[in-house]
């Protein structure tokens, strides 16, 4: 059955202020949808809504998960029910190396943690760790991932594509049905934009459902997108098949403003 | 012909002590445990254990002394503690034994959190008095034996080493140092003796859980390491493991030499029941280029003070002091370090971090001295305070002395709270606000695990994780 995840006339913002004004979209397994739209228009925030952020506040709307809403759902039950939000600025948790942290994660998301005994010891309803050794192997290769990374603490001195490169690299291993990849490409070179899509490419398929947010139009390049939308003050303010994206790269976020905006857009 | 409580008290010391030392029949030993101290208890317990005379003189004086010196006016609050309402001394048989049936469920449900051994548990929690791990310790003894390795109790290495003992022995920690020196010079009882030859590497760490018995886990251990030229040695003291004290003073004090060369790592976890007061004393003197390194963890008792010490008396010796303080609801760590540099291009490092929770308060307290003449001089501080909550406490009093204008001083401390971001980035992947929580504090605290025995870490790693939960009270 093909899961979907769906985004109801949703109204939210952060600290009193609205930021998103009735975004609609519908999201399934195996589709891979792009939103691009200008800085300051909302994306991530989109992102980190949908992912459960705590600061962040919905006024109104729902998002759906396979007709069930998930507004009461902590970030953590989020992602235990399927959601993925690969970050655009990867926070560094020191003194945690990435395998540990990823054996953690994938254990609770694979149901290791909940099937515990209240009195069992600490540590041990996690996967077993061969079989995590293994499969960590084999992502990190199909990824071009140096193994030395496993022992690294988690984003701690990583650069802009190595943090990227990781962010994939837990999709791979979390195995979402929902993958929501917030600016994936920002900060890249051409070089990094292309590996990180390759490894994104490995990765969509039937079971995979991925909102790709962005600004520019490159990444789409390689991640060839079903559904490309328009984000602009804070809702979807157009739809449309992969030739949306590139008549917006020719024509600049301008003509969505002369077209959608409320004032008139400043002198270029 | 030995009476039947002399057997009993045979059978706390070494096994083959009666073959070696014998005993005076005519002597009667009569010995009725009793609250309080005075010199009746100080003969007392050198009687029954048959020391020296030297010993014995020592004792009273530091009973003297003990008597004499005021509390102290600055660190923990120590009002608690009834000096009248407890016991100074305890005949090993003679331990107050619980029923396995008594012991609080929350005590077993930890043993099962932590893992802990069947075999052990019942120890820990004051069930048995004696832990039999008589097979690992013997043949690890011979090992010793051949390279010429003293590792015994100290009560037997005054016996046997009386001159080796004698030459060290209060000659780091000296009875008037402080109030509680004074009172475990008085008492003491227990503990650790540890005499590297010459350019000998002991390459597994000396454990006291190997020997442990009920006189080890007493209040007043007394431990001297003597590390010999070029040698090396890591001691590991306690274990994450909960210890269940009925006895609420633990005053302990412990003395390194650490001779030209040498080097000695003390590695500590301590977890004491929250009804013990834990004052101890710990420094260790490092000759010409020699290393001290004390790894400090503090995780129970009510109120712990201590601030583990290196004197850097000869040029190019290194000290370190890594602590780690962990203080829940009720709780006060009061911890940190002294660094005497008192000869010139000597080094050191002190790196603390604590964190608190539920109310607790943890202290940074630290002495950094550079004596005249102590030139070409690099300390380094940091300590770092990590609290969970706005009702706890982290409060850090550094005492700078510096007597030289040529060295190199650095000081940084800084308090935070965990990361929002952290966290939410974190529970993104699955992990709930608890298990998010234990695992930044787990990262915080990794300067300190990555430096203990692998099966220390993972015990530590664990016991962070149950106090996150919130099930030890």
């Amino acid at each position: 059955m093909t899961s979907v995840l769906e985004i109801r006339d949703l109204h939210a913002g952060i600290e009193g202020k609205e930021i998103l004004k009735g975004v609609n979209l519908t999201l399934r397994q195996g589709e891979i949808h792009a939103l691009m739209g200008p800085n300051g228009s909302g994306k991530s925030t989109l992102a980190y809504v949908i992912m459960g952020h705590p600061q962040y506040e919905v006024y109104s709307g729902d998002i759906l998960l396979d007709g069930e809403s998930i507004l009461e759902m902590g970030p953590d039950e989020r992602a235990r029910a399927g959601i993925f939000l690969a970050f655009q600025y990867p926070v560094a948790i020191p003194g945690v190396t990435l395998a540990h942290f990823l054996r953690q994660a994938v254990s609770a998301v694979r149901g290791y943690t909940a099937q515990k005994d209240e009195n069992a010891p600490i540590g041990s309803n996690l996967m077993p760790m061969r079989e995590f050794r293994r499969e960590l192997t084999e992502k990190m290769e199909m990824l071009g991932i140096d193994p030395s990374f496993a022992r690294r603490y988690l984003n701690d001195g990583f650069s802009g594509g190595e943090k990227k490169r990781v962010e994939i690299l837990q999709l791979a291993m979390l195995k979402p049905k929902f993958a929501i990849l917030d600016e994936t490409d920002s900060g890249l070179d051409i070089d990094a934009v292309r590996s990180v899509a390759e490894g994104v490419n490995r990765l969509v398929g039937p079971d995979l459902g991925v909102l790709i947010i962005t600004h520019y139009q490159r990444i789409l390049n390689y991640i060839r997108p079903h559904h490309v939308h328009v984000f602009f003050d804070g809702r979807i303010v157009l739809s449309g098949g992969p030739e949306l994206a590139e008549e917006l790269e020719a024509k600049g976020y301008d003509w969505i403003r002369q077209q959608f905006g409320t004032q008139p857009t400043p002198a270029a | 012909m030995a009476t039947k409580s002399d057997k009993e008290l045979l059978e706390g010391l070494k096994e083959d002590y009666a073959e070696r030392y014998g005993f005076h029949d005519e002597v009667e030993y009569v010995f009725k445990p009793r609250k309080g101290l005075d010199h009746e208890i100080i003969d007392m317990i050198s009687d029954i254990k048959g020391e020296p005379d030297w010993m014995r003189q020592f004792r009273h004086e530091a009973l003297e002394i003990f008597w004499s010196k005021p509390m102290p006016t600055w660190g923990a609050d120590l009002s608690g503690i009834d000096f009248d309402d407890m016991y100074y001394y305890i005949k090993p048989t003679d331990h107050q034994a619980r029923s396995w049936e008594d012991v609080p469920e929350e005590i077993k449900r930890t043993f099962d959190r932590l893992g802990i051994p069947e075999a052990e548990r019942k120890f820990l929690a004051g069930v048995g008095a004696q832990y039999d791990s008589e097979v690992v310790y013997h043949s690890l003894k011979e090992q010793w034996e051949k390279q010429g390795i003293i590792f015994l109790d100290t009560d037997t290495a005054l016996k046997e080493y009386p001159d080796l003992f004698r030459e060290y022995f209060a000659t780091v920690v000296p009875p008037n140092d402080n109030k509680f020196a004074a009172l475990n010079s008085a008492v003491w009882s227990g503990g650790t003796f540890i005499y590297v030859p010459e350019g000998v590497h002991v390459d597994i760490p000396l454990q006291a859980y190997f020997r442990i018995n009920a006189q080890n886990l007493g209040q007043f251990e007394r431990t001297l390491i003597i590390a010999d030229k070029g040698s090396f040695v890591h001691y590991v003291e306690g274990c994450t493991a909960p210890i269940y004290s009925t006895e609420s003073l633990h005053a302990a004090v412990v003395e390194i030499i650490v001779k030209e060369g040498a080097r000695v790592r003390y590695s500590t976890i301590q977890n004491w029941s929250h009804n013990v007061y834990n004052l101890v004393t710990k420094r260790a003197v490092a000759y010409e280029g020699a290393t001290m390194e004390w790894v400090d963890g503090n995780l129970g008792s009510k109120v712990t003070m201590k601030y583990p010490a290196v004197i850097l008396r000869g040029p190019k010796a290194h000290g370190e002091v890594l602590s780690i303080a962990f203080a829940g609801r009720g709780q006060h760590q009061d911890a940190g370090a002294k660094i005497i540099h008192a000869a010139p291009y000597t080094t050191s490092r002190v790196i603390s971090k604590s964190i608190s929770k539920d109310g607790g308060r943890a202290s940074y307290r630290g002495l950094l001295k550079v004596t005249r003449g102590a030139h070409h001089v690099k300390a380094n501080v940091v300590c770092d305070a990590l609290l969970l909550d706005p009702y706890s406490r982290s409060d850090t009093y550094p005492y700078i002395e510096v007597a030289e204008d040529d060295v190199e001083i650095g000081h940084e401390a800084s308090v935070s709270k965990i990361g929002e971001e952290q966290l939410f980035y974190l529970m993104s992947r699955g992990l709930s606000e608890e298990e998010a929580t234990a695992m930044i504090v787990a990262g915080f605290i990794e300067p300190m695990t990555k430096e203990l025995p692998m099966e220390y870490a993972i015990e530590l790693n664990r016991l962070i994780q149950l106090q996150m939960e919130g099930s030890i009270g």
